[in-house]
């Protein structure tokens, strides 16, 4: 497989175990939870793929798998053409200049005791980059840039907002103009107006430095918002994989359908005449997952060979991908709750 | 939604300007500040703010929650023919669970870890009700089917760690309505809960409620929610509330600027997106630091077009512009619904 230039990552059969282990002394390994189990996407330079999904579906875990801040089980990540599957942690440290992070919870993922100057100035210690300028320079203008006053260089985490907090995160992971960085939940923390804040800001970085975002998420307005392209996980698998557009408008797969009529749109009037599927049930364990196709518990449209045969993810049209043996138009107004 | 009126036929929960203080080292926090409100038997009101807005802490008071050891409260609270403020905390607590029930956000601290779901249930009906034990178990049992547990007869017997989040929320509802509360308030009922679950938590309580003809109060931050289910908004912030108006009318034609804010910030996973979005300038108010005027002024865009320092040092009053719609605001009426129209206008101007 050949890797296009402006490729920035390509994610293949990716998956992530971990073991279950019995209780007692010998802690033998009964069983494994499948968290991502075989998932595969690329990403472009300056673009955002939105990965979504309720809790539980392996989003997370996929996101850290890629940044190899967990160990994958199998499958391989190559980062800007360079397999980084098996690097070890030391190979790891450069690979970090093009690939950063920002994590859901801005109070945990800052040192309470690091002043924000030395937070953000964290990468180019580590990896012994001398910026022009010098270092309090360079973090001053990162600040301005995110929008923190860069005279607050010698505060700490506990004296900025959570909006601001996340602002310090920012600052810090695009500090090295990485190609890549992977947001975990990086405003559901956050209140609507400092979220749309933090939205416009990461929008505006990515034009300025082209800096392509992994955006995992499972709020389905925000990753609209944000995203070019959308991959819809459940349960370890990647279930759905279309251009922003297509997937809201003309999805395919029963769960997107459900997932999408379930999020309550804010104008009441066609609230409340939408088509809506209610999902029975929980999610099935990953220890354990359905045999074939992982949806086949709570889906509309399955039928016998859903529970024998695991739908592969097959391209139904030039960028919608499809892991469904009979793909949907539309809800069917039989298994509506509300017309 | 009305002002209180006359006891004669007052709504069934009236609202008349509440405010809590909890006095801190720090100085005093305004958590809410002359709260008015009511709502009609059977009818949902949503309180809808972000965080820090005072919207639970309201909740707290109307349900009696608040430790007067550290929370001032004043104002009055009438529950159907009852004023709820002026009782002791005895009185208060007969009313909770019987009259009126409450569901939270996190239904793990709400359970206690160690009883079975079933007896928590039981407990719950034994606090207000003297019936036998095999007729609260079968009241019991049959309160776990109608939110929907499936084989309730045997969940009864479950620990709240063997249930799944959804399930726990479901029975902290059945255990919210166990004794046929005619006020239920639901604060962020859902906000722990996937969407597809979610969906399925507000369908479980509208349909409770048209069964029951339950009065709801439903706290949340989600205006899609609040789209979905209420039949009327009140909108808070800073401890205010900043606009109330029938649902419709206050997405359709809104006037608070604070509201208008909300509604354009909000990404929209119904439209095509907008290139950014339009957020509110700065950050909330510091609850011990309120500005003297309108709450909102600091944040607001439009304070100008009143002129002079009117919106930074003279309180707005909440005041009904039409039947049902009230808005606390210094813009003159015409001004505000022209800013109004043209942002509404935009908001909808990308359909799907």
């Amino acid at each position: 497989m050949t890797t296009e230039p402006h490729e920035i990552l390509r994610v293949t059969d990716l998956r992530t175990y971990f073991p279950v282990r019995s209780r007692g002394i010998i802690q033998r390994v009964v069983g494994q939870v499948k968290a991502v189990d075989g998932i595969s996407l690329t990403l472009d330079a300056g673009e955002t793929l939105g990965l979504v999904g309720e809790s539980g579906c392996g989003k997370s875990t996929a996101a850290r798998s890629i940044l190899r801040l967990v160990k994958p089980t199998g499958g391989t990540i190559e980062l800007d053409g360079q397999d980084i599957t098996t690097l070890s942690r030391s190979a790891l440290v450069p690979i970090r200049r093009k690939a950063q992070m920002i994590f859901q919870d801005p109070y945990n993922a800052l040192n309470p005791r690091h002043t924000v100057g030395s937070i953000i100035s964290a990468p180019f210690t580590v990896q012994g980059v001398k910026p022009p300028g010098g270092v309090r320079a360079a973090v001053q203008d990162l600040m301005g840039r995110v929008g923190l006053n860069p005279e607050h260089y010698n505060r700490y985490p506990n004296e900025f907002s959570g909006g601001q907090r996340q602002r310090i995160g920012i600052a810090r992971a695009i500090a090295l103009r990485p190609k890549l960085i992977v947001c975990d939940e990086p405003v559901s923390a956050l209140d609507v107006s400092i979220q749309a804040q933090v939205l416009n800001l990461l929008r505006d970085l990515q034009q300025e430095f082209g800096v392509a975002y992994l955006f995992v998420a499972h709020d389905l307005a925000v990753v609209r918002q944000i995203s070019n392209r959308v991959a819809v996980m459940y349960l370890g698998h990647v279930v759905e994989m279309a251009p922003r557009k297509v997937m809201y408008t003309s999805p395919r797969h029963p769960y997107t359908h459900s997932l999408l009529s379930a999020v309550p749109i804010p104008d009441p009037q066609r609230q409340r005449t939408r088509r809506r599927i209610l999902l029975e049930g929980d999610l099935p364990s990953p220890i354990n997952p359905p045999t074939g196709c992982v949806f086949r518990t709570r889906c509309f449209a399955a039928q016998e060979r859903c529970s024998v045969e695991a739908p592969p993810l097959i391209e139904l049209e030039p960028g919608h991908m499809v892991a469904c043996h009979f793909p949907v138009t539309e809800i069917p107004a039989s298994v509506a709750t509300r017309a | 939604m009305a002002l209180p009126r006359a006891s004669a036929d007052r709504p069934f929960l009236s609202v008349s300007d509440l405010s809590v203080r909890f006095p801190t080292e720090d100085g005093l926090v305004y958590a809410v500040d002359g709260v008015t409100l009511s709502v009609d038997r059977g009818k949902t009101l949503a309180i809808v703010g972000e965080s820090g807005s005072g919207k639970s802490v309201t909740a707290q008071a109307i349900m009696g929650l608040l430790d007067r050891r550290y929370a001032q409260v004043s104002g009055e609270v009438w529950l159907d023919d009852e004023e709820l403020i002026s009782q002791t905390e005895e009185q208060v607590r007969h009313l909770r669970g019987s009259r009126m029930g409450m569901i939270f956000q996190d239904p793990m601290s709400s359970l206690h870890p160690f009883y079975r779901v079933g007896d928590q249930l039981v407990e719950a009906i034994n606090a207000h009700r003297s019936i036998g034990k095999t007729a609260a178990r079968r009241e019991v049992v049959e309160m776990l089917g109608r939110v929907g547990i499936q084989a309730p007869e045997r969940r009864f017997d479950d620990y709240p760690h063997q249930l799944s989040g959804g399930m726990r929320q479901r029975v902290m509802i059945g255990m919210a309505l166990i004794n046929s509360p005619a006020l239920l308030i639901a604060d962020e009922p859902t906000t722990a809960l996937d969407v597809t679950i979610q969906a399925q938590i507000l369908d479980l309580i509208s349909s409770l409620q048209a069964e029951t003809g339950t009065t709801v109060i439903l706290i949340t931050h989600d205006l899609g929610i609040v789209a979905d289910v209420a039949d009327e908004v009140g909108v808070m912030y800073g401890g205010r509330l900043v606009e109330v108006a029938p649902t419709g009318r206050l997405y359709e034609r809104p006037e608070m600027p604070y509201t208008l804010g909300l509604l354009s910030s909000v990404p929209r996973m119904d439209r095509e997106r907008p290139d950014r979005l339009d957020p509110i300038p700065g950050n909330p108010p510091s609850p011990i630091n309120l500005p003297a005027g309108c709450v909102f002024q600091p944040r607001c865009t439009y304070s100008q077009i009143v002129g002079g320092d009117t919106c930074a040092t003279v309180r707005p009053e909440l005041t009904e512009t039409e039947p049902g719609h009230f808005v606390r605001c210094h813009l003159p009426v015409t001004e505000r619904r022209r800013i109004a129209a043209d942002i509404v206008r935009e908001l909808a101007g990308s359909p799907r």
